[in-house]
């Protein structure tokens, strides 16, 4: 009887053992990765899941994605816990850069927002343009669920507000609900509560849980969605891996890496268009 | 993770990504709860035995600290090991080892009060043996522990079981990183966020149903022992 | 390296208003068994603690061979329920041993003399919470036995046991005090108090009635309280 229990408490050591040793030993690789700051709404798009095997593929590198909001993944880059930071809110990146936080700013690809709302379109916002939709959720004190969270599509939703002329911080109610999470809990919000949002395409196709949603409105040119790349500057923070992270942008530029981005498709819909060779990106 | 596959194919082929999400979180927690009951246990037994001043505070303030808001313990164990923080140079910042630290944070206090309360309770009935018997204070508190130990297992699956459950600091300081963070909870709730609810909530059963297997390990480890030692 | 003479003097034990002892002169020297008699309340258990060094009197002077504060290290207690460790009858004895600084190369043997020497040698290997009462009675003594004490104090040993227990702890006690070791006791019954006795100890309401050898205080007692007492009459 006491061998029996020698033995058992043996095997629970072993058992910690090797379970300690797989947590630490997972990522053994450590030497060819880096750490990449991105947002939720790209990581919800399955993007990643498709991307990333061939960046190993093609770079021998391990790329590990911290999705966060983008004002989040910036601050990351900014305490320099990322090496690269990748996300969607052009003149958030362009300050980042400004701040000496990165010395260079690479446009990447873009894919576009979407206007989905419940199908009874209880704000009647079908065949508006997204200016005059917006106007009308207002008006008609339509649910509308915002990220709220300093994400590139937060922005582009405050952004649209403005250019619509509705000075959303005084004239919001209770129609309009910021839950300060990313694209995949607006929506579950949306759905579950029959309410408007603003979502990039991309999120939206691959969302399994639309309930009665629909897009509304869409192909606006207002609703254009540019991600741009940047490597955090190794002067304000020596480890970032410099070669690594530099060779990541590299491919995302390179023509390669842009067949790729175009080659992602969900239901034979292409959701990112690469755009690295447009210089007004 | 697979796309649209059901969590109960998942299991079925026992599909790698989900054998490394189960080891992962397995891994964290339990280094997490061994760690903690480490520092937890003799630390609750030596606040059972020793009066001190403020040792009233002290109890009170331990045992606030078993609800302690995990999310809070992730910032802040964000903010340490930030590369702008006081430990950034360890570089351990979205690693499994941060997640350790951060769960093992969160499972001291309830380790450190549950232990203070059962040796408390025994203490009573042991004291005047162990000064009888002149023992010292070390071997009091190794007598104590030892004799408390079935008591003590429900304090470690009471630990064991949070630090299982929580996601709110390990997806704040481990970033919740495919393959390298990514753990039941977590992964959970990126399904959640991803829409794939029928994923999230069989992996949810996934997860309850190894909280239950260990919960069943450590009754059969206790029947066992009472069994040789009463 | 005695721990005798015990020695009390004008000890009394308050704890809060509630008087337990009080004005305790007493002499514990080396020799037969001291026992303490009384009905329940009279501070039996109380003066017990004290002259084992559990207990610190509110006020009076208590010395071990001369000395103010000693360490229990040639005296030993055993209470009336002993409290078994979570482990076997062995390793109880062990504990014991080690707490009595036996080097760890010695403990085996010697645990098993003293299992022996309590009639215990069969259960070597029992969790020691399985033990009847009688049983845990004698490991308690074994234990007690483990620092090779000079004084043996026990506290009601035999309230809870059947006669046969009863019989067997007392000849160990009987034995001890043969190899020398002062046994200082309290108990319920006045048969057994016969039966052990050098000297009787009579306790009333926290004060000594009369202490005198055994075979004086059970003939010829002094007080009206003893007579009272032996008689079998209630002392309220």
């Amino acid at each position: 009887m006491h061998v029996f229990i020698s033995l058992v408490r043996l095997g629970c050591a072993l058992a910690v053992a090797t379970l300690l040793a797989t947590a630490s030993g997972c990522g053994a690789p450590q030497e060819r990765s880096i750490v990449v700051a991105s947002t939720t709404s790209t990581q919800d798009s399955g993007f990643f899941d498709y991307l990333l095997p061939l960046v190993k593929e093609r770079t021998g590198i391990t790329v590990k994605v911290v999705a966060q909001g983008t004002g989040q993944a910036l601050d990351t880059g900014r305490r320099g816990d990322a090496d690269v930071v990748f996300v969607h809110a052009k003149s958030a990146e362009l300050a980042f850069v400004a701040q000496g936080e990165s010395t260079k700013r690479y446009p990447v690809m873009y894919n576009d927002f979407v206007l989905v709302g419940p199908a009874d379109d209880p704000a009647h916002v079908t065949g508006r343009n997204v200016l005059q939709s917006f106007q009308a959720i207002q008006e008609h004190a339509a649910a509308f669920i915002s990220r709220g969270d300093r994400s590139g599509t937060h922005i582009a939703e405050l952004a649209l507000w403005l250019a619509a002329g509705v000075n959303i911080e005084h004239q919001k109610g209770s129609w309009y609900k910021s839950i300060g999470q990313g694209m995949g809990a607006a929506l579950n919000t949306a759905s579950a509560s029959g309410a408007y949002t603003l979502s990039d395409r991309a999120t939206w196709i691959h969302f399994a849980n639309k309930g009665p949603l629909a897009i509304l409105v869409q192909g606006d040119a207002r609703l254009f969605n540019q991600y741009g790349v940047m490597l955090v500057n190794p002067a304000k923070h020596p480890n970032v891996k410099t070669e690594l992270g530099q060779a990541f942008i590299h491919y995302l530029v390179s023509p390669s890496g842009q067949k790729d981005i175009a080659r992602y498709r969900i239901d034979g819909q292409q959701l990112f268009f690469p755009n690295a060779n447009d210089p007004t990106a | 993770m697979p796309e649209s596959t059901s969590a109960l194919h998942l299991v079925l082929t026992a599909d790698p990504s989900l054998v490394s999400i189960v080891r992962l979180s397995l891994a964290v927690s339990l280094t997490a709860v061994v760690v903690a009951a480490i520092i937890g246990l003799p630390l609750g037994a030596l606040i059972a035995l020793t009066k001190f001043r403020g040792r009233e505070f002290v109890i009170v303030v331990l045992n606030a600290l078993m609800g302690l808001p995990p999310v809070i313990v992730g910032l802040l164990v964000y903010l340490s090991l930030s590369r702008s923080g006081p430990l950034g140079s360890w570089g351990w910042l979205f690693t499994a080892k941060a997640m350790v630290i951060a769960q093992a944070i969160l499972v001291l206090p309830i380790l450190a009060a549950l232990t203070r309360q059962t040796i408390e309770d025994l203490w009573v009935e042991y004291r005047d043996e162990f000064a009888a018997m002149n023992v010292g204070a070390l071997g009091r508190i190794r007598a104590l522990l030892w004799d408390a130990r079935f008591s003590l297992i429900t304090a470690l699956l009471a630990g064991f079981g949070r630090a299982a459950a929580e996601v709110g600091a390990i997806i704040i300081v481990g970033g919740n990183i495919e393959g390298f963070t990514r753990t039941m909870t977590t992964a959970i709730a990126l399904e959640t966020s991803k829409g794939n609810l029928p994923l999230a909530l069989g992996l949810g059963i996934v997860l309850i149903a190894i909280l239950i297997i260990v919960s069943a390990a450590a009754w059969l480890a206790r029947r066992a022992g009472e069994r040789l030692a009463g | 390296m005695s721990d005798l003479p015990i020695r009390l003097s004008k000890v009394s034990v308050h704890v809060k208003h509630h008087v337990l002892l009080h004005g305790i002169n007493l002499d514990l020297a080396p020799g037969p068994p001291t026992v303490l008699v009384g009905p329940n309340g009279s501070g039996k258990t109380t003066l017990l603690r004290v002259a084992m060094g559990l207990l610190a009197p509110t006020s009076g002077q208590i010395t071990w061979n001369g000395q103010a504060m000693a360490k229990p290290v040639r005296r030993a207690f055993m209470f009336q329920r002993p409290v078994m460790l979570r482990r076997t009858v062995h390793a109880n004895i062990c504990y014991a041993l080690a707490a009595a600084g036996v080097p760890r190369a010695k403990r085996d043997e010697r645990a098993g003399e003293l299992l022996a020497s309590v009639g215990l040698e069969g259960l070597t290997d029992r969790p020691a919470r399985h033990l009847s009462g009688g049983e845990r009675q004698r490991l308690s003594l074994a234990r007690a036995l483990a620092k090779d004490p000079t004084v043996l104090f026990l506290d009601e040993p035999t309230a809870s046991l059947d006669p046969a227990a009863t019989q067997s702890i007392e000849q160990l006690l009987l034995a001890a005090s043969e190899r020398g070791v002062k046994v200082v006791m309290s108990t319920h019954d006045l048969h057994e108090a016969r039966r052990l006795a050098g000297d009787v100890v009579l306790l009333h309401r926290g004060t000594i009635i009369e202490a005198a050898p055994a075979a004086k205080f059970f003939t010829d007692p002094s007080t009206e309280l003893a007579r009272r007492f032996l008689a079998g009459d209630l002392l309220l």
